[in-house]
């Protein structure tokens, strides 16, 4: 989980920053903590950077290494799709359109990032709704394993919309 | 060419690269600073807002953006061009 400038797993803070720093200057700290060594991380947007930093956190510890890649899926959902990157980009095209900030107007890019990072290629989708339906999401896990569909996945919730974010992440396996 | 790899730098989001850490001959995409097709119209978003060129045949893209030397020549080219 990641809120309030804090990163926790098994709901123990493993790292935090003072409250008040800004997002853009917590996830730069929380990547040289966590990760570093990945260059790709400074050119995505928010919604991706706390996706990835969330996965990374859990997949460090507990890696999915034992599943095919196809046997690992993401399921994610967040209330504001792209819309914090759509208005960046919207600003970018009184000048100069961005294509950098273009590749993320989508909100199911962050399961792109992951799945280049961790060599994911399983099913997965992206669900938008005004608030955390872990039951919702849970179920269709749950339905994705049930069937074979995959054997772990990588679900739940990952919103940002300006300088409010929250992630929330669970590692299910078979 | 300083200047201009301190733009590609802030350009393209390099935050872990340093101008010098960038040959003048060295290739820009693959084997060489490891850049991709998004990074090649960032770059083209570069030529025209710091250097006012537009590209006119994308066939050209390879060549001019191999190597941060060859982008510098291209601009020289096009700024005596137009003197």
């Amino acid at each position: 989980m990641i809120r309030n400038n804090r990163i926790y797993r098994n709901n123990e803070v493993i790292w935090e920053t003072p409250e008040n720093q800004p997002l853009p200057d917590f996830l730069r700290a929380a990547y040289d903590h966590i990760s570093g060594q990945y260059p790709k991380f400074h050119k995505m947007d928010h919604l991706s950077k706390l996706g990835w930093l969330a996965a990374e956190v859990l997949l460090q510890h507990r890696p999915f290494t034992r599943y095919a890649p196809e046997q690992v899926g993401l399921i994610l959902a967040n209330r504001s799709a792209s819309l914090d990157t759509d208005l960046r980009y919207f600003d970018s095209i009184k000048e100069f359109p961005s294509p950098a900030l273009f590749v993320y107007t989508l909100a199911n890019i962050v399961m792109g990032e992951i799945s280049i990072r961790h060599g994911f290629k399983g099913e997965n989708a992206f669900f938008t709704s005004d608030r955390y339906d872990e039951v919702l999401l849970m179920d269709y896990t749950k339905q994705l394993l049930t069937e074979g569909a995959v054997s772990a996945v990588l679900c739940g919730w990952v919103e940002v919309m300006g300088s409010e974010y929250e992630v929330i992440l669970h590692q299910i396996e078979k | 060419m300083a200047t201009l790899k301190a733009q590609i730098i802030e350009q393209l989001n390099l935050q872990e690269v340093k101008p010098e850490d960038i040959g003048d001959d060295t290739p820009l995409f693959k084997d060489g600073l490891g850049l991709d097709s998004i990074d090649a119209l960032e770059l083209i978003v570069l030529l025209q807002q710091h250097y006012r060129i537009r590209i006119a045949n994308p066939e050209q893209g390879p060549e001019i953006f191999h190597s941060v030397r060859s982008i510098a020549n291209f601009i020289t080219a096009h700024q005596q061009q137009n003197q």
